[in-house]
């Protein structure tokens, strides 16, 4: 009796591992998850890894120096970078309230029956490639672009970035002065972040908690009270998230500013005016006459490039909620 | 005592006369205004500047014309509304006109029925429009991005079930490094291919090595956008075929997958858009060749985003029309295969 008892007080196993076949199946996902873990862990290694031959010839000089002429052995991407995140930033001034304001049209302002379309539209606008907004900045864009540069050179020259060295007032202006600028570029780079910012915020402002804008509305909100009161408290976390993501896509981009910009190697704070330079531009350029020590030069360029993206996209992830990824949705 | 019709709901939205006249007016009066300073004054040109100045001043002046009968929380409200759908006006236009002008300025090359059967091949690029064509960059594209997708689709598909439904501590790990890997900027994959295979393992700058620097950018899309596929099948159906007796393996193939097969089918699509107008790897790694090219091993193959590229920078007035033909038939590709993901999208709503 004593015995069965304490037999029948021990819990009875449950949990009997897995099948011969589960363990297969446990067994290869895992190992092919290993691999793509590998794999492309390899990419940011293998870059990291290439820029060290670079990083230890130059030293800190490979940050501060300007120009970049590998036949002479001066490598340096002071120049660059500054016309990096120039173009980035004037795509992100031009690209955030578009952004922002398409969002809010989308989800505040548009009929109900649009509004569908709008989704996809915005969607569709992210599908588009990048070399079309190339196309599109440079031979559409850029001849209007350049009367606004110098509409602004002409008025508000006194901020130091709207300066251009040539005389904007001049009967026969010199129009080339005003072309292939770090401006028209982040123009046509905006056209590449937009989508992705407004499909973010959208996401979010949708999820406003529905009582809150029907209290709101009840206590007599006009539209602009609601989005102000509900709607971007709400959304923060998304604007800002969606915001640093379209940051990180600008970095990158490559072939629309590659064929808009000409390339020139200078500390330039002055954006309207023609040349500057960028981190992918100028790998696009520059890799095919690239010898060995060049190529290593430009790999390091990209590492960095790759590691402002990284940082920039790890702060985005951290913005924007994601709390659906943990767990499956219920029945 | 008054009736209230209680059948008949209270029209909420009170516009009368006086506020549509206040937007009429505002919009003609700035109009006036900033021609009268824009052209006159300050004689400047430009459209784009112009419509700009005209839009800032219509909001002012609809926010002044508005203020004399209405109170300020009214007069912010309106302003506002302009500014926002002023800014959605010109994300519509601007994406209206990208697609326009491609179109418009892609018609002559488009319209010659050469333009789709032949390749440049012996063909000068100022040749007229009726010779030549893209046949070889539209077969070295498909051949590329399919390439592409043969190697980076089961990867992809594979790791997000890794991910979604074994888990544990490593696929975090694994995650995490996709999740940073779709940071990567197109043109580093380009360049990560051409060190290691073209540099370092000497190979001729081909198909392949083109269609492998695409899987590298479409391999952490694809996981990534699976992986939320597969979280969105319902946990339920994996527990009541789990009860069941089923074993993971076959909950994964026989519940999980067919559950998610449209939603991945649309992942897949995306990925192969995204794919497709990649021209940044493509320019350091493929190589341009203006001949008929099927063996991804050998030669150089050209592709529709690279022959966009040197068409359009070449300044021949003709190639550059043959390249705005072949931008044209690319968002026409584009647009096909997003039009597909909507359908596609649909009949996994009209099945639930």
């Amino acid at each position: 009796m004593d015995g069965s008892a304490s037999a029948l007080d021990e819990p009875r196993n449950i949990d009997q591992g897995l099948s011969r076949s589960d363990r297969v199946f446990v067994t290869s996902a895992r190992s092919v998850g290993v691999f793509v873990f590998v794999l492309v862990a390899a990419i940011g290694l293998f870059l990291g890894y290439q820029a060290l031959p670079t990083l230890h010839h130059y030293g800190f000089r490979f940050f501060t120096e300007t120009q970049w002429v590998p036949e002479r052995n001066i490598v340096g991407l002071a120049a660059v970078l500054l016309g990096t995140v120039e173009v980035a930033l004037i795509a992100l001034a031009v690209g955030f309230p578009l952004a922002l304001f398409t969002a809010l049209f989308v989800s505040e302002y548009a009929p109900a029956r649009v509004r569908t379309a709008c989704v996809s539209l915005i969607d569709l606008m992210a599908a588009v490639p990048s070399i079309i907004y190339g196309l599109w900045g440079f031979f559409l864009l850029q001849p209007r672009a350049m009367l606004v540069a110098r509409f602004l050179a002409q008025h508000f020259s006194f901020i130091p970035f709207f300066r251009v060295d040539t005389d904007p007032n001049a009967a026969a202006w010199a129009q080339s002065k005003f072309t292939a600028s770090a401006f028209i570029a982040g123009l046509a780079v905006s056209m590449m972040v937009i989508p992705l910012a407004a499909a973010i915020m959208r996401g979010v402002f949708a999820q406003a908690p529905l009582g809150e804008r029907e209290a709101a509305k009840a206590l007599g909100a006009t539209r602009w009270g609601v989005i102000k009161t509900v709607v971007l408290p709400f959304g923060r976390r998304g604007i800002i998230g969606g915001t640093m993501l379209a940051l990180g896509r600008a970095l990158g981009e490559t072939i629309a500013v590659a064929l808009i910009i000409s390339p020139a190697f200078e500390i330039k704070w002055h954006v309207l005016s023609v040349g500057t330079a960028t981190v992918s531009a100028l790998i696009a350029g520059r890799f095919g006459e690239a010898t060995h020590a060049q190529l290593s030069a430009l790999l390091a360029a990209g590492f960095v490039l790759f590691a402002m993206t990284l940082g920039v996209n790890t702060v985005a992830a951290v913005f924007v909620n994601r709390s659906r990824s943990g767990e499956g949705s219920e029945i | 005592m008054t009736v209230v019709d209680l059948d008949r709901p209270r029209p909420v939205s009170t516009r009368t006369f006086d506020d549509y006249a206040a937007l009429g007016g505002a919009a003609v009066g700035s109009l006036a205004t900033v021609w009268l300073l824009y052209s006159r004054v300050f004689a400047t040109q430009g459209a784009l500047g112009f419509i700009v100045c005209w839009y800032v001043g219509f909001i002012a002046l609809y926010a002044a014309v508005s203020a004399f009968t209405q109170p300020r929380v009214t007069v912010v409200d309106r302003a506002i509304s302009a500014v926002v759908h002023g800014g959605a006006a010109v994300v519509g236009i601007a994406l209206a006109t990208t697609i326009g002008y491609v179109f418009v300025k892609g018609w002559p090359a488009l319209h010659h029925l050469n333009f789709y059967t032949q390749d440049m091949g012996g063909v000068r690029p100022t040749a007229p429009l009726t010779q030549g064509g893209v046949r070889h960059a539209v077969v070295g594209s498909a051949i590329e991005v399919g390439l592409a997708v043969v190697m980076a689709m089961p990867l992809g598909v594979a790791t997000a079930v890794y991910m979604a439904e074994v888990g544990g501590r490593l696929s975090n790990a694994v995650r995490t490094v996709i999740e940073a890997m779709t940071a990567l900027p197109d043109i580093l994959a380009g360049l990560f291919v051409y060190t290691v295979l073209i540099i370092g393992l000497h190979w001729e700058r081909t198909g392949l090595a083109a269609s492998i620097a695409l899987a590298v950018t479409m391999l952490p899309v694809v996981a990534r956008s699976a992986e939320v596929v597969l979280k969105v099948v319902p946990s339920g159906l994996r527990e009541a075929s789990l009860a069941l007796g089923a074993s993971k393996w076959q909950t994964t193939t026989g519940v999980v997958l067919p559950t998610a097969r449209s939603g991945l089918a649309t992942s897949l699509i995306i990925g192969i858009a995204r794919i497709t107008g990649e021209t940044a790897p493509l320019l350091i790694v493929s190589g341009a060749s203006t001949f008929f090219n099927t063996n991804p091993t050998h030669d150089p193959m050209n592709s529709l985003p690279l022959y966009i590229f040197t068409a359009v920078r070449s300044g021949e007035t003709n190639f550059v029309a043959r390249g705005y033909g072949a931008a044209a038939f690319l968002v026409l590709l584009v647009l096909g295969l997003f039009a597909l993901t909507r359908v596609l999208a649909r009949g996994r709503l009209e099945s639930k």
